[in-house]
């Protein structure tokens, strides 16, 4: 009906885009996918190469003090990694929690500086929102495609498309945050003569440090949910074992590594909300 | 000299203000100039000055522009026009750091929910003005903890904000305030969000404190009574204009205009006082807890010939007198029910101080001030002769 109007040769736009990106910042993506890329496979090996018996002893004792000297969380950690080192996924495991570790950290390095940023400035606020709403719901298969075109396949290009996936909810929790301080409290600090950055970080961040945990906590379940996509391309780790077991039809396979991400999401996710209590 | 001159300042909320205040200029109300160009007049061309020493009060309804006002003495709010001067410094035309150094040095503020960070201690609260300033932690924590001895909060140094009651909150708040000894304390609704009894008692010492430091003080309130309690000017406020300045003696005297004078009747002080403006905190005794031997010690310490009887909810159950429960306790009872007795005068938290009047004289006991059966205060004959003489001593200047 619509004939008239040719069809936009968009795909072939973007094409293009991730193909100069790639070309012209060559010189910053192939150092970052070495040197990035070495240091992820050797934090792995470094972590595979502790015996799980004390692995699981720290996380037990973490658990124990950071839920308040209960038992519950400790007990759970103690069977649950058990557990997957009786499946023998404990290197897989470690491979995992690396490619979490990494793409949480630089979500919230980049994003809180960000979240700032925008909670600092209206302009900023509404240039950045849209972006992060086009960040959480596009398909997150979607970033695996320019990620390899920008650093081959492994590790890193995981990391990436994990970090794009789970950056937005700390973005968000920290602008939040930030704006939802008492204007009282903002005043207070004003009158007493603080300067810009002495109102952020004695009122405002201390003030905004639950909401951004809770935003933290947030980025960290999206990275891990990524961990069966980033495998796709060739990110090592329990991942794998599920798209290996999905494309081989065994379903016990599959089952058992999923189980021992629901167990990592489990331990992970109780462990970071306890520090935001703990934190009040 | 004056300390604060203001002079023609306006503040105009809205995108259109400058097209708003030439409309102000033109002597269009507020309204119409909302109707018009969807500003809002926060104040309008305000012209006072305040000398060293004086607390100013600031006195208006809800909604006529104090706030607003008093943010522009610290430029919290940036003015749409006009000048604010502390001593010969104009503070509109300064830069950032010239605006903070007389914000750190010449004057600080308290809030009206007190302002305080609840993630710092009282003391850390209280050498936050001195932090900033980049002073070192041994001089601020020695200068905060003499104004928290001040204000008498010197054994809660170490509590966090939300372990303190209201009014111990906003004496951090005042601590705060004073800790760098400002020459100049703005204070918006300060007391407001206290209750009655507890209000009273922080005016009184505002003003002991204000005897002994002299400072000045921009003091906002919505209520005359305590405007005059503690104002050495008033200035009352409509519309975010300054309708009327003056001695408390000269609003009350002679009002500039039926707005004022509006606001002045209600302060006819025997129709308007109750019995909640001049009750005093009362000594009790819980039945369900207490005996004959706590009653006795309660009523020996504060030298009391009865004691009045609650229960754990407050509620009024009665009073008990001395030689009731000294025999009481002679004769073994421990429990105050069996002598308890009901014949007190009660009055509620509303009732007019004339009619209070009525039942107090042959009371053997204090009236009893309740509020939905609980006991709120206690009223006696010194306390409410004293409020009627006010009264009358006002009545007879009318006359004259
Ligand atoms: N930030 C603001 N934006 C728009 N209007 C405001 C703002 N602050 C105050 N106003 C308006 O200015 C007027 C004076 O407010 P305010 O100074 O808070 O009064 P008060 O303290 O006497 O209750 C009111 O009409 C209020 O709605
Ligand atoms: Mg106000």
């Amino acid at each position: 009906m619509l004939d008239f109007i040719p069809s936009l040769p968009i795909a072939s736009w973007v094409d293009d885009a991730v193909k100069w990106v790639t070309n012209t910042f060559e010189f910053f993506f192939d150092p970052v996918k070495d040197n990035f890329g070495w240091l992820l496979d050797i934090s792995a090996e470094y972590l595979s190469m502790i015996p799980p018996v004390i692995v699981i002893l720290l996380v037990a004792v973490l658990a124990f003090f950071m839920s308040g000297k209960k038992l519950g969380l400790a007990v759970f950690s103690i069977i649950g990694l058990l557990f997957i080192e009786n499946q023998e996924l404990w290197s897989e495991l470690m491979y995992t929690f690396t490619l979490v570790l990494y793409s949480s950290l630089l979500a919230v390095v980049i994003g809180i500086p960000v979240g700032i940023l925008m909670s600092k400035s209206n302009t900023a606020e509404s240039i950045i929102r849209p972006i992060l709403d086009f960040m959480q719901t596009m398909p997150a298969f979607v970033y695996l495609i320019p990620a390899v075109a920008f650093f081959g396949i492994g590790m890193v290009p995981g990391v990436f498309a994990s970090f794009i996936f789970a950056t937005p909810p700390v973005v968000r929790f920290t602008n939040l945050g930030i704006r939802q301080v008492s204007t009282e409290l903002v005043e207070a600090s004003d009158a007493f003569g603080a300067t810009g950055q002495q109102k952020l970080f004695k009122v405002e961040l201390p003030m905004a440090k639950p909401t951004i945990m809770a935003g933290v906590n947030q980025t960290i379940m999206l990275s891990l949910s990524m961990v069966v996509i980033a495998s796709m391309i060739g990110a090592s780790g329990l991942g794998r074992d599920v798209l290996s077991a999905l494309q081989r039809a065994e379903a016990g396979a599959g089952f058992v590594a999923g189980f021992a991400i629901v167990i990592l999401a489990i331990i992970i996710d109780r462990l970071t909300q306890n520090f935001n209590k703990s934190n009040q | 000299m004056p300390v604060i001159e203001v002079d023609n300042l306006s503040k105009i909320f809205g995108k259109r203000s400058k097209e708003a205040l030439s409309l102000l200029d033109e002597g269009l109300s507020k309204d119409e100039i909302l109707k018009k160009t969807g500003c809002t007049v926060g104040v309008n061309r305000a012209k006072f000055q305040v000398e060293a020493g004086e607390v100013f009060v600031i006195m208006g309804l809800s909604g006529s522009g104090k706030s607003t006002l008093v943010r522009l003495l610290n430029r919290l709010i940036n003015p749409t026009a006009g000048d604010v001067y502390v001593h010969d410094d104009n503070l509109s035309t300064m830069n950032k750091e010239e605006l903070r150094r007389v914000r750190r040095e010449k004057m600080s503020m308290v809030f009206q929910k007190f302002g305080l960070f609840p993630f710092r201690t009282v003391l850390e609260n209280t050498v936050f003005g001195m932090e900033v300033q980049g002073m070192d932690k041994e001089e601020r924590e020695k200068k905060a903890t003499e104004a928290l001895e001040l204000v008498g909060l010197g054994s809660f140094i170490h509590q966090y904000p939300s372990q303190l009651s209201g009014g111990m909150q906003q004496r951090v708040g005042l601590a705060r305030a004073l800790a760098n000894d400002p020459e100049i304390l703005l204070m918006d609704e300060a007391f407001s969000a206290l209750d009655p009894l507890i209000r009273k008692d922080m005016q009184d010492e505002l003003m002991d404190l204000q005897e002994k430091m002299q400072k000045t003080i921009i003091f906002i309130t919505h209520d005359l009574d305590e405007a005059l309690r503690i104002g050495d000017r008033i200035a009352l406020m409509k519309d975010g204009s300054i309708v009327q300045i003056g001695t408390p003696e000269e609003i009350l005297m002679n009002p500039a205009n039926d707005y004022v004078e509006k606001f002045v009747e209600d302060v006819d002080r025997s129709k308007v006082l109750t019995a909640e403006n001049i009750m005093l905190r009362p000594e009790t005794v819980d039945f369900d807890k207490h005996g004959p031997r706590v009653a006795l010690e309660r009523m020996r310490e504060q030298g009391l010939s009865s004691i009045y009887v609650i229960d754990r909810t407050r509620q009024l159950k009665g009073y008990v007198n001395a030689n009731d429960v000294l025999e009481a306790r002679n004769n073994q009872i421990t429990s105050l029910k069996e002598i308890i007795r009901d014949d007190m005068p009660t009055v509620e938290k509303e009732t007019p101080i004339q009619e209070i009047f009525d039942v107090i004289h042959d009371s053997p006991v204090p009236v009893a001030v309740t509020e939905e059966g609980k006991l709120r205060g206690i009223i006696i004959k010194g306390t409410l002769i004293a409020a009627l003489a006010n009264v009358n001593g006002n009545g007879v200047e009318d006359n004259a």
